[in-house]
């Protein structure tokens, strides 16, 4: 099995406040192989922005990466300087984020930033990296592009700023993409053509891509491969096909109930009571324990790592196979 | 369904509250904004007046004790539309009617009275809907002292009432906004909105904000009120599959124009208009059925400069000649719905039927 | 009309909520109010601000000092009575040569204490400043208050009028308000009442700093949803104006007040050194530095520095606290 991309290993974020330190995220732990999409799905305060934040190196203090090892390409990055950092970024990972009005810089012509990023990565002429960038805009479908590239931000609609984003992202052709709610700010018509045109793009140049949002929708169509987080920590990760038809943490059960469908003429949606516990209340054991219908003692004493659940696997006490084969026989 | 005590309600007993009304009715509503340049620029620069049309002959029917969903994209007027039809915007052309008396062009305070407690809004930003200065209990309270029936611990009474009714502790009251999460302040808007009495609550995309799980909750809890107090809305939303889950009714905007209103499952399952097709096509497929999104032609234009005739007709694969030119009137099907499309009027576009997949979850 | 939707904004865990979670939630349980103010976060932000405390503290001793100035100074220097003339000229810490008294911070040439008379002029100072800023305050509150909820010509009208205002040095308004007010009164009443018309003069030429924070702000919370409720509740205009959009704009409005504040103490100064400013029987410190200007050159330094030091620290430190004050209620800093 070739080394995987990337690989995340019990990393820990803590945020030191007036009060106490608490950890934001928890012993979180997945792998992202070459060429594949992986989904990181979760509600707000999970911590799936954070965990792409400190992956692409960008985390503000006084957020600080506090254990754990973040591996891209066999070489560490969690603990590089903020110069070699800065080389690694655009260059082996891209990032797209949410808003891409401010993205962008608007001062700037599209042109000019993509020439920028992309002479700081590449040994390139100015002449040949202007060529790069008008023909990265042509690949993500920007009507006109040699006309286009010498216009501001602000000429553009959301759509194809988003799209000049995704470009941006492209041009230094990183091995990793960190997409943090790329379609959210968009209509769904736009959101449709956006996602169709990541697919592509990151099939023809190889790239993987960690996207994270909280649209289970999106990452039903767009990913492989998703991890679901609650609380800072993964409570199931496993082929996107799985984990939405058949889950096995109760959270992401609930969570999937309580999603509205087209065709599901259901009177009132399944609703999980309560609600994710803040940062300064977690309690102990299983994060989700207070209002999960399966609890039973050991979950309010250990914090459950990811066991095996056929083809998925869940952080959770009734997926333990020494426990089941205890009660079953 | 649970009737409440209407009688001394002012407005109400009159020969036009008949079952058969429908409780609210929208003629040909019109909005348009003045987004001109200021005087000046517009004389240095030789520029025109520019109007903003964002809403354009829009009609629909809300019955009473149902749900009317609009649904549309961005620019497409249904924010406009429901801020037109609670009153904070006066109609540019067109009339908003309540139990068949216009509501939309009184010219004092003193005549809105007697209905203005009736209809409330529940808007979309959890944050910015309720005073970060004031408690709880005030803000709730606000709309029982505006009326002036109740005082003192009466009203702190019937806040502790509505409170629960939002499933939040009367205890709660006390506190400021800021110390809730995003679905708790809802929750409290719904409480403020519940506390006028009103009937008629126009719901500004009031989950959109909120997680998924969240907005479970709150979906769950409107139509719980709705059964327990016979109340109407109108719902406006993005999303069409929350549409799907609340509506009773439902109505499709694109560039200030509803092309399309039908029942839910009539409009779901036999989608007559191609922008309609169009949106159902782009959902995304939660279900994992395996259908491809269909790439869809263009954006939505800049609602200051529409295109001609149907404004639709530059990404629809249907448009002829008399699209270019004609806007379309809406007409009735024999399904009971209403479309705006020659496509269809001509005969052009026959009829197609959806299916959506069964329940998705597993053992 | 917004072109793109906010559909869902994710809240992102970032430390500054984090920490507003956690003091709210500590808030809720806490038990009394003063433990509530104590453990806030803008009397966090005060503990750990070694230049607040100290701001705060020389400015809480200017007032005290300017508030019990009866009882703390050696001598009251406006009474003519308990002057001796022969003290004259004495010069710090050192005994004076025909009486033997000795002075902290000398003597001027009527025999004056010089502490005294600091004490007794920061009186006028900050009694002068603090009423210029109250109205300037509420004139300007009010003004931008309208201007901002009504909008319209209302709000073109006030602006203009401000903007107007502004192309001129406020020091030059003041001056000419002043001259019209000394101009209109009565000569024998003039002196009693130049308290008044200085005060009126600062307040005309402050209120437009507060006017238009206070519009800006006004438009901002216009615009929010909880304007609009009210509104669906039935409530006048000017009844959701006071209720629920002044409350919001309190909080720029107090950091102004603090900067002006000390604004307000340095226009009066230079109007009083200029001589136009409070009368000769209740001097100011701006009076006491243009007396001592006289003697400068002449050797007797203290008559004009120590006056001058104060003048400087007071205004230092209330402007170092109104600064503290305006990144402390900023949310967007923490």
């Amino acid at each position: 099995m070739a080394q995987p991309l990337l690989q995340v290993r019990d990393l820990r974020i803590e945020i030191p406040t007036r009060k106490k330190v608490l950890t934001a995220i928890d012993g979180v732990s997945f792998d992202v192989a070459d060429g594949e999409i992986l989904g990181v799905v979760g509600e707000s305060g999970a911590g799936k922005s954070l965990t792409g934040a400190a992956i692409i190196g960008l985390l503000d203090p006084p957020l600080r990466i506090a254990g754990g090892e973040i591996i891209l390409e066999g070489q560490r990055i969690d603990n590089l300087s903020y110069a070699r950092m800065r080389r690694i970024r655009g260059k082996k990972i891209g990032a797209i984020f949410q808003d891409p009005l401010t993205s962008l810089n608007p001062l700037f012509t599209v042109g000019r930033q993509l020439v920028e990023t992309i002479l700081t990565h590449v040994d390139i002429t100015p002449t040949k990296a202007r060529e790069r960038a008008i023909e990265l805009l042509r690949e993500v479908g920007i009507p006109a592009a040699e006309r286009r590239v010498d216009s501001y931000p602000h000429q553009f609609s959301g759509g194809m700023r988003q799209r000049v984003v995704i470009a941006l992202a492209l041009c230094a052709n990183p091995r990793l993409i960190i997409a943090d709610e790329p379609t959210t700010a968009l209509d769904v018509s736009i959101q449709a053509q956006i996602l169709a045109l990541l697919k592509r793009l990151t099939r023809e140049h190889g790239t993987a891509v960690m996207l994270v949002t909280h649209d289970m929708g999106v990452i039903a169509e767009t990913a492989n491969r998703v991890a679901v987080m609650y609380a800072g920590r993964i409570a199931e990760i496993g082929p996107v096909r799985e984990v939405v038809k058949h889950p096995r943490h109760p959270y992401t059960r609930g969570l999937m109930g309580a999603i509205p469908a087209m065709g599901h003429d259901v009177e009132q949606l399944n609703q999980i009571d309560g609600s994710m516990p803040r940062l300064d209340s977690i309690p102990p054991g299983c994060a989700f324990n207070p209002r999960c219908p399966h609890a039973f003692e050991r979950c309010y004493r250990d914090q459950p790592v990811l066991l095996d659940a056929g083809p998925t696997r869940a952080a959770c006490w009734l997926y333990d196979k020494e426990m089941v084969e205890a009660v079953n026989g | 369904m649970a009737e409440r005590a209407r009688s001394d309600r002012p407005g109400a007993g009159t020969p036009s509250a008949a079952a058969d009304m429908p409780l609210v009715r929208v003629t040909d509503l019109a909005r348009y904004f003045d987004v001109s340049k200021p005087w000046l620029n517009r004389v240095l620069e030789r520029e025109p007046r520019q109007v903003l049309r964002a809403v354009d002959g829009v009609s629909f029917d809300i019955p009473r004790g149902k749900t009317f969903s609009l649904v549309g994209e961005s620019g497409c007027g249904k924010s406009t539309v429901a801020r037109t039809v609670v009153g904070l915007y006066r109609p540019t052309k067109g009339q908003v009617f309540f139990e068949g008396r216009e509501i939309s062009r009184f010219d004092s305070r003193q005549e809105m009275r007697p209905y203005r407690s009736r209809i409330q809004m529940i808007f979309q930003d959890p944050y910015a809907s309720l005073n970060p200065r004031w408690r709880v209990k005030d803000i709730i309270a606000e709309p029982i002292r505006a009326e002036g029936k109740l005082s003192g611990k009466a009203v702190d009474a019937r806040v502790g009432a509505l409170l629960k009714q939002v499933k939040l502790s009367p205890s709660d009251g006390m506190k400021y906004p800021h110390e809730f999460s995003g679905g708790q302040r809802q929750r409290i808007s719904i409480a403020r909105a519940l506390a006028s009495e009103a009937e008629f609550l126009v719901c500004d995309e009031p989950t959109s904000a909120l997680d998924v799980s969240v907005q479970a909750q709150i979906l769950n809890l409107m139509k719980d009120l709705q059964r327990q107090l016979s109340l109407t809305y109108l719902f406006i939303s993005h999303n069409l599959a929350v549409v799907y889950h609340v509506s009773d009714w439902v109505g499709v905007m694109y560039l200030g124009r509803l092309v399309e209103w039908a029942e839910k499952r009539t409009l779901f399952r036999y989608p007559r208009h191609p922008y309609t097709r169009m949106l159902l096509d782009t959902i995304p497929d939660i279900d994992m059925t395996g259908r491809e999104r269909a790439p869809v032609a263009g954006e939505v234009p800049n609602p200051i400069n529409p295109p001609s005739g149907c404004p639709f007709h530059p990404r629809c694969p249907h448009a002829n000649d008399r699209c270019k030119a004609e806007l379309p009137r809406s007409l009735p099907t024999p399904e009971g719905a209403h479309v705006a499309c020659h496509a269809v009027e001509e005969g052009r576009l026959p009829a197609e039927k959806r299916d959506y997949a069964v329940p998705k979850m597993g053992a | 009309m917004s072109s793109e939707q906010q559909h869902y904004e994710p809240e992102r865990a970032n430390a500054a909520m984090i920490e507003a979670d956690l003091a709210t939630a500590d808030e809720v349980r806490a038990l009394s109010r003063w433990r509530r103010a104590w453990d806030s976060d803008v009397a966090y932000s005060f503990r750990r601000s070694p230049i607040a405390m100290i701001s705060s503290a020389v400015a809480l001793i200017f007032i005290l000092g300017a508030v019990f100035a009866p009882l703390i100074a050696p001598q009251n220097p406006f009474d003519p009575g308990s002057l001796n003339l022969m003290d004259g000229f004495t010069a710090p810490l050192e005994p004076n040569a025909f009486t033997g008294n000795t002075f902290i911070m000398g003597t001027d040439d009527q025999g004056r204490d010089i502490f005294s008379t600091i004490l007794y002029g920061s009186r006028v100072s900050l009694m002068v400043g603090f009423a210029g800023v109250v109205f300037a305050m509420v004139l300007g509150t009010i003004l931008g208050l309208t201007a901002g909820y009504l909008g319209g010509w209302v709000d073109a009208v006030i602006m203009r009028i401000a903007d107007i205002q502004l192309s001129f040095p406020s020091i030059l308004i003041a001056l000419l308000i002043f001259g019209v007010g000394k101009a209109l009164l009565p000569r024998e009443m003039q002196d009693e009442l130049a308290i008044y018309v200085l005060v009126l003069a600062i307040g005309l030429s402050g209120w437009v700093q507060f006017a238009r924070t206070v519009r800006g702000t006004t438009l901002v919370e216009k615009s929010k949803e909880y304007v609009q409720a009210a509104r669906l509740i039935g409530l006048h205009p000017m009844l959701i104006m006071l209720r629920h959009v002044l409350p919001n704009t309190l909080g720029p409005v107090l950091v102004i007040a603090t900067i002006s504040l000390a604004l307000a103490v340095i226009t009066e100064a230079t109007l009083s050194f200029l001589g136009v400013g409070v009368p000769p029987t209740q001097p100011s410190l701006g009076t006491l530095i243009r007396i001592g200007q006289d003697f400068l050159f002449s050797g007797e330094w203290w008559i004009t520095l120590f006056p001058s030091l104060a003048l400087v620290t007071l205004a230092l430190s209330v402007n170092l606290l109104g600064d503290w004050l305006r990144d402390a209620l900023n949310p967007k800093l923490r």
